[in-house]
């Protein structure tokens, strides 16, 4: 049976760029392998370098909808999967005095009462989907044994119900920032990929398809210096979408030369320490103001 | 060799490298290049380090043993070039010069694929060494550097860099990178050429480096250093998360009655959820006592870096710095502070640490306790760093045990491996006795034992 979401590593590539997202190699194999397997694929890497924009990539591409569920400390059962709606159910006992403890039992366990969370949202969907489960590492370690289910089965079980079991699977992306080392049994259901800084080449196709109207030598200028902070040992060094956000500011602020002097007034764009700020300002010899 | 055999043996290869991949991952690597074509390398690399590579730490073991089983080519390289034809000897000062010259340009360009075949060619013709048997011949990175002699490229790089409008000092590091990057071409070839001869599972075992978590502090390169650096930020944001995740699953405090009713109104008054009060936490005082002598100093550097970047999970924090005599460096150490300038004051404030230039355990606490002894108390942990090697000097036991004796808890952090301690000069077993001390050869190590340190 044909993967019913991407047809190989170069349509991942394509089409993913029609959604408007440039991938590199290893992104689109990666991303085709996790369709055409039907494995869930954990994205890793430093913030802002287009995890999330991945899993929207993937929706837009394929026509399916994304369902997302974003990790936080303190996420639990109820929100991640399902709850039972409380106050309903003791509206429904209270209004029907009359009948059976049985029929009073059977009626408020039904569909009718049930809260899903996005992951029982996902799984139960008949369209296309693509779960996004964001920042996995924010989590407790519970969390993680919550989605081993979901992540390998692709079932759900309620003990009222019973077990539901994806009509359609999902495509699932699972982001983390590696703040926590994730638990080998979660790794071990995924596929993994480990998004980087770009090439220079492919950061000027994103920022250029991001920004429209920046023109080329500011481009050029904007990529070489975001080259060079990297290359400094910043305590945050500067992302994509903070490459993107410069752009942004460059265009806003009607900027067409990237000067020294413009480099250094709107360098709080990109760096986010003032040490950073300071180091950076030291290497690439800015003019203090 | 099947193509079942090689990825076995290629499974078997990153397990004894440290990259555990179980039996499952093994099956889906088969399946994912089931489905992917087997024409394009970088293809099937992609396949098999989506299924099998579970850390980016361990993306560069796995790519060179990946290169070892799967070699970019076989035998020679194809691209030769046009005056090879010519009847030019292989080998010779000609055909060094004129590689020399190529590689100048390519490493100026920084072109990828031509530093490729370069490295491919510097290895086939000048680093052949002549094998133990007879027919037998090995392939030396080494000796292929040593003839190449890179590095006296490096004014030309340079200039080339400056003219592409570079300043002299970005320029000094981009040639120091692609150099590197050369050297690491040339290593990957010989490897691949001795794989071909002797097997690639022999070379995996011997020739391929460790993961930088894993590299001790005191064998580290310098590129490995500088890895090992940006390493450190990172590694305290990892540990602090951490605690601080795991001081709120205990943090679970006494019933907080008031809430758990009020919250159990729109229930009907059934208390569906209790509310907790929360915990207040408990932080220790921190003193660090660290050996900057030449032969500890990146060990120390390490561990301060990490200690300051941890600053928050401690209420107070003070750093020393003794070879001889005792100097306190705290005030180098802002939480804002930029890593590199902090490493650079403490290299220089290592100065002001040594009198008579020697390491001497004894006569550095003394000082420490006659001066500063006030920095210890009943609240304080004392973090003391050094290999314990006192040149044979007194060890000063009473003082260290009475600091011991001041402080909450007291440990000692010796980078060598303790099959080492008590060799020699090593004081570690006397100091040991006093103050329970712990190997910390690495960032492993080290992320372990500071995640210890502040649990208790």
């Amino acid at each position: 049976m044909p993967s019913p979401w991407f047809s190989s590593p170069a349509d991942a590539s394509a089409r993913l760029h029609e959604a408007g997202y440039l991938a590199d190699a290893d992104t689109s194999t990666t991303a085709y392998l996790a369709g055409a397997l039907e494995k869930p694929l954990l994205v890793e890497g430093p913030a802002g370098v287009g995890k999330t924009e991945l899993a929207k990539a993937v929706a837009r591409a394929t026509g399916a909808d994304l369902v997302r569920l974003q990790c936080y400390e303190g996420l639990d059962e109820a929100r991640a999967l399902y709850e039972w709606n409380y106050k309903k159910q003791l509206l429904r006992i209270q209004a029907t005095n009359e009948s059976s403890w049985e029929q009073t039992h059977d009626d408020i366990f039904t569909d009718e009462f049930l809260l899903t969370r996005p992951l029982l949202t996902a799984i139960r969907r008949e369209e296309p989907t693509v779960l996004l489960i964001d920042e996995v590492d924010k989590t407790d370690v519970e969390v993680e044994g919550l989605l081993l289910e979901v992540l390998s089965d692709f079932q759900v079980t309620i003990p009222e119900l019973g077990t539901v079991s994806a009509v359609r699977r999902p495509f699932v992306v699972l982001t983390s920032n590696a703040t926590r080392e994730l638990s080998e049994a979660v790794k071990r259901r995924c596929l993994f990929l480990h998004l980087g800084y770009p090439d220079a080449e492919r950061e000027r196709e994103i920022v250029v398809s991001q920004v429209p109207g920046l023109p080329d030598k500011v481009a050029s200028q904007l990529i070489a210096t975001v080259a060079r902070l990297r290359h400094l040992e910043l305590k945050k060094a500067p992302s994509i979408a903070e490459s993107v956000d410069w752009a942004r500011t460059l265009i806003a602020l009607e900027i067409d030369d990237l000067t020294e002097d413009a480099v250094a007034h709107t360098l709080g764009v990109v760096l986010k320490h003032a040490s950073d700020h300071e180091r950076a300002v030291q290497e690439l010899k800015l003019a203090r103001r | 060799m099947t193509l079942l055999d090689t990825h076995i043996g290629f499974l078997e290869a990153l397990r004894s490298a440290g990259v555990p991949v179980s039996l499952a991952e093994g099956l889906d690597a088969i399946e994912a290049v089931a489905v992917l074509s087997w024409d394009d390398r970088e293809t099937v690399r992609t396949g098999y380090a989506a299924t099998m590579v579970k850390r980016a730490g361990q993306r560069p073991t796995f790519d060179a043993i990946f290169d070892l089983y799967f070699p970019r080519l076989v035998g020679d390289s194809s691209a030769r070039q046009p005056d090879d034809d010519d009847g030019a000897v292989r080998d010779g000062p000609e055909a060094l010069e004129g590689l020399r010259d190529r590689l100048a340009e390519a490493l100026g360009s920084g072109d990828e694929s031509a530093l490729q075949d370069l490295a491919t060619e510097a290895v086939g013709r000048f680093g052949a060494m002549p094998g133990r048997g007879p027919g037998l011949s090995s392939w030396s990175a080494y000796t292929t550097m040593q003839r190449v002699s890179p590095s006296d490229l490096v004014q030309q790089i340079i200039d080339a860099l400056v003219r592409s409008g570079l300043t002299e000092k970005e320029a000094q590091r981009g040639a120091g990178r692609r150099l590197g990057r050369f050297t690491g071409l040339v290593e990957g070839d010989a490897r691949r050429r001795i794989a071909a001869e002797k097997g690639a599972r022999h070379i995996a075992d011997v020739a391929v480096r460790p993961t930088v978590e894993t590299i001790d502090f005191t064998a580290a390169r310098r590129s490995e250093l500088e890895e090992m650096r940006r390493e450190i930020y990172p590694l305290a944001r990892r540990l602090a998360s951490r605690l601080t995740k795991e001081r709120h699953a205990r943090r679970r405090g006494p019933l907080d009655f008031r809430r758990t009713v009020r919250a159990s109104i729109s229930t009907g008054g059934v208390p569906m959820t209790t509310h907790h009060k929360p915990k207040r936490p408990h932080r220790a005082e921190l003193v660090v006592l660290c050996d900057v002598s030449g032969s500890v100093a990146n060990f120390a550097q390490f561990t301060l870096l990490l200690v300051m970047a941890l600053r928050e999970q401690f209420s107070a924090v003070r750093a020393f710095t003794f070879v001889d005599t005792v100097h306190e460096v705290t005030e180098h150490l802002r939480p804002d502070a930029d890593p590199g300038r902090v490493m650079a004051d403490l290299a220089a404030s290592s100065a002001h640490a040594a009198l008579w230039g020697r390491t001497n355990y004894g006569r550095a606490f003394n000082t420490f306790a006659d001066e500063y002894a006030d920095a210890l108390g009943p609240k304080t942990s004392l973090l003391i760093l050094g290999d314990a090697r006192s040149n044979y000097s007194d060890l000063a036991e009473p003082v260290l045990r009475e600091l011991a004796a001041r402080v909450r808890h007291a440990w000692w952090l010796n980078p060598e491996h303790p099959r080492h301690w008590g060799t020699g000069d090593s004081a570690a077993p006397t100091y040991g006795e006093i103050v329970p001390m712990v190997e910390c050869r690495n960032l492993t190590q080290l992320g372990a034992f500071v995640h210890d340190l502040t649990a208790r």
